[in-house]
């Protein structure tokens, strides 16, 4: 990736990450630990490799994303809206009693979003039978999927995960936001997701592992997916569940959790400084 | 008896019912590329091999997954495709429940759902297979359409308004040979009863391959008894056609269900809540009564269960007697 490139993506991670928490903060309460995991991976889907129209968000030619692990909504709400699908303002109606931005992603009121999903398991289900789908109607689109530790213990995720490879579905390209960290605890102590790369290795499946917040080894693993010819690819993440809030990091207490004024205003001041040093950086790297 | 529609040549030999599904289904994808076919291993017993046969590219087989199946019907469907999944009915509906209902119904997806050889139908699979609850479990869900023809006339009537109805269903579908009913001219609605015939004593509403054949055995013997049955073939559970069902129940004054099924959540519930609020007359339930299934012939299984014609011609007795004996205690009153 060209370093001009590499740059823009970190400063949309760095706006994503502050957009996401103000549409937290602005409510008090929400999913705060699987939003902030997975914003790089969203960035780099929507900011650089996704075929997508706000203007016309349902046309037949485009890429298609599944976020199964549904509860990340409001980091995705953050992307589509800084997109143009929908007017900033939006954000804060998260939630809310009658609101298009509910917790978890409903493509019936949200514009952009591809699949509705919630119970936990069902998306990769789904993004298989787009990537058949449009492999039956000669679409060019790829599904692309993301999903979360607590996705990988259902079994409905190792039925797809099957089925994805039986049918050779080189068009489908699946994320694991790897955070190890689930609702009760780590999931070290809760249900071990241990030989990760090799159980989704002998499922058929291309399978590469990388930092989840690294844009540039995420961009390179996704490359390659892209480049896959046979196989469905799935990217293991490694993700820190609440990253960008420090106090909070890999805490498993984060996964829904009140977000009040203050912890807002300390997001924002460590964003400030890590765009400063973002800026800093770039003054460097120009002549 | 007042037949109001023309009956099948008594004849005529038995059709499997899984034969006129996969028929049904090749002809429909023939005038439409939308439609393709999903199974969880067992396109063989759904009756569907002529259409992976006809159409490999548009069958797809996920094996012994039914969770994902369904799931990935939502996907097809997300594509502008209509699947019909399908499997057995125990399966479809218990196994695949929360994929159906949020995937499918939530996601207010085009997911045409089969579930095959409901209730006693299952026969030597036993309890294990046998599902007396699935129309129970289907009805809670808003907006779904749920649909049990009782023959292959009906079947071929009714399984295209299916398709092409935008919106998720359930269809129940008896696989086996089964009683021809109706002649082959005879035209079905999506959401019609439909009235076989007509009488003053009480209403027969009956649903699918088994029951519909019992209820008008059961209407003939009581005719020659002096009992006067309307029978009507509620095709479609949900939406229920209200208004015919109360119609009827003002005309006869008493309504016997028969449903192989569960009392509880099925036909005979359905039909329980309409007329519990728009017109409370006498009403009796045959089905099954609070119990699991279990293994045998389904003959066997269908006295067992009192899902016969003798049983209905007795709960139709009584019936008609507990009305007359209300019309009495109101009279004295």
């Amino acid at each position: 990736m060209k370093t001009e490139d590499l740059r823009m993506l970190k400063e949309k991670a760095l706006d994503i990450r502050r957009l996401t928490v103000e549409e937290i903060a602005h409510l008090g309460i929400g999913h705060v630990g699987g939003c902030l995991s997975v914003i790089e991976i969203l960035v780099l889907l929507y900011y650089r490799h996704m075929t997508h129209d706000p203007a016309n968000p349902s046309r037949e030619d485009r890429d298609k994303f599944v976020l199964s692990k549904g509860h990340a909504g409001p980091a995705l709400y953050a992307v589509l809206a800084d997109r143009g699908f929908f007017p900033k303002d939006l954000l804060y109606t998260l939630n809310q009693g009658g609101t298009n931005l509910p917790s978890h992603c409903d493509m019936n009121k949200t514009p952009g979003i591809d699949m509705t999903t919630g119970s936990l398991g069902q998306g990769l289900s789904a993004a298989v039978g787009m990537a058949l789908g449009h492999r039956l109607k000669n679409l060019s689109g790829r599904v692309f999927a993301l999903i979360g530790d607590g996705d990988t213990n259902e079994g409905q995720t190792w039925e797809a995960a099957m089925s994805a490879s039986m049918y050779g579905l080189s068009n489908l390209i699946a994320f694991t936001d790897y955070n190890k960290m689930q609702i009760d605890g780590p999931s070290e102590k809760i249900m071990r997701l241990d030989l990760l790369q090799e159980r989704w290795e002998s499922f058929g499946w291309f399978t590469q592992r990388v930092d989840g917040h690294d844009l540039d080894a995420l961009d390179g693993a996704l490359e390659r997916a892209c480049a896959e010819a046979k196989r469905p690819s799935m990217i293991i993440a490694d993700t820190v569940k609440g990253k960008g809030i420090p106090h909070i990091e890999n805490d498993y207490t984060n996964h829904n959790m009140p977000l009040t004024r203050e912890d807002a205003e300390k997001v924002y001041a460590w964003l400030d400084r890590c765009e400063s040093e973002l800026e800093e950086t770039n003054r460097e790297v120009q002549p | 008896m007042n037949y109001v529609i023309e009956r099948a040549a008594q004849d005529e030999q038995q059709p499997e019912m899984r034969a006129v599904y996969g028929e049904e289904l090749v002809r429909l994808a023939e005038e439409d590329e939308r439609i393709v076919v999903l199974d969880a291993d067992l396109m063989r017993a759904n009756g569907t091999v002529c259409f992976r046969d006809r159409f490999p590219e548009r069958t797809f087989d996920l094996g012994v997954a039914e969770a994902n199946m369904v799931g990935v019907a939502a996907g097809l469907s997300a594509t502008g495709l209509i699947p019909f999944p399908a499997s057995f009915s125990c399966f479809a509906a218990r196994r695949t429940f929360d994929q159906f209902f949020l995937s499918a119904n939530y996601a207010r997806q085009n997911v045409k759902l089969t579930g095959s050889d409901p209730g006693v139908a299952a026969a030597y699979n036993g309890g294990t297979h046998m599902s007396f609850e699935d129309l129970g479990l289907m009805r809670t869900i808003p907006g779904i359409v749920i649909c049990e023809p009782a023959d292959p006339v009906s079947l071929r009537s009714l399984l295209p308004q299916i398709a092409f109805r935008r919106g998720s269903s359930y269809l129940r579908l008896h696989r086996k040979p089964v009683t021809p009913i109706y002649a082959p001219s005879e035209t079905f609605e999506l959401g019609k009863g439909k009235v076989l015939c007509e009488g003053s004593d009480l209403t027969i509403i009956a649903a699918g391959a088994i029951l519909v054949a019992e209820a008008i055995a059961a209407a003939e013997l009581l005719e020659e008894k002096g009992v006067s049955a309307t029978v009507i073939d509620m095709h479609t559970i949900k939406p229920l056609d209200e208004d015919l069902l109360v119609r009827w129940a003002r005309t006869t004054g008493a309504v016997l269900t028969a449903e192989n099924h569960q009392v509880q959540g099925g036909l005979g519930s359905a039909v329980a809540e309409v007329l519990g609020e728009h017109c409370p007359v006498p009403h009796i339930r045959v089905g099954v009564q609070d119990e699991f299934g279990e293994v045998g012939t389904q003959q066997y299984l269908q006295e067992r269960f009192g899902l016969t014609a003798e049983n209905i011609i007795n709960q139709a007795r009584r019936l008609v007697e507990k009305k007359t004996g209300t019309h009495r205690e109101r009279k004295g009153a």
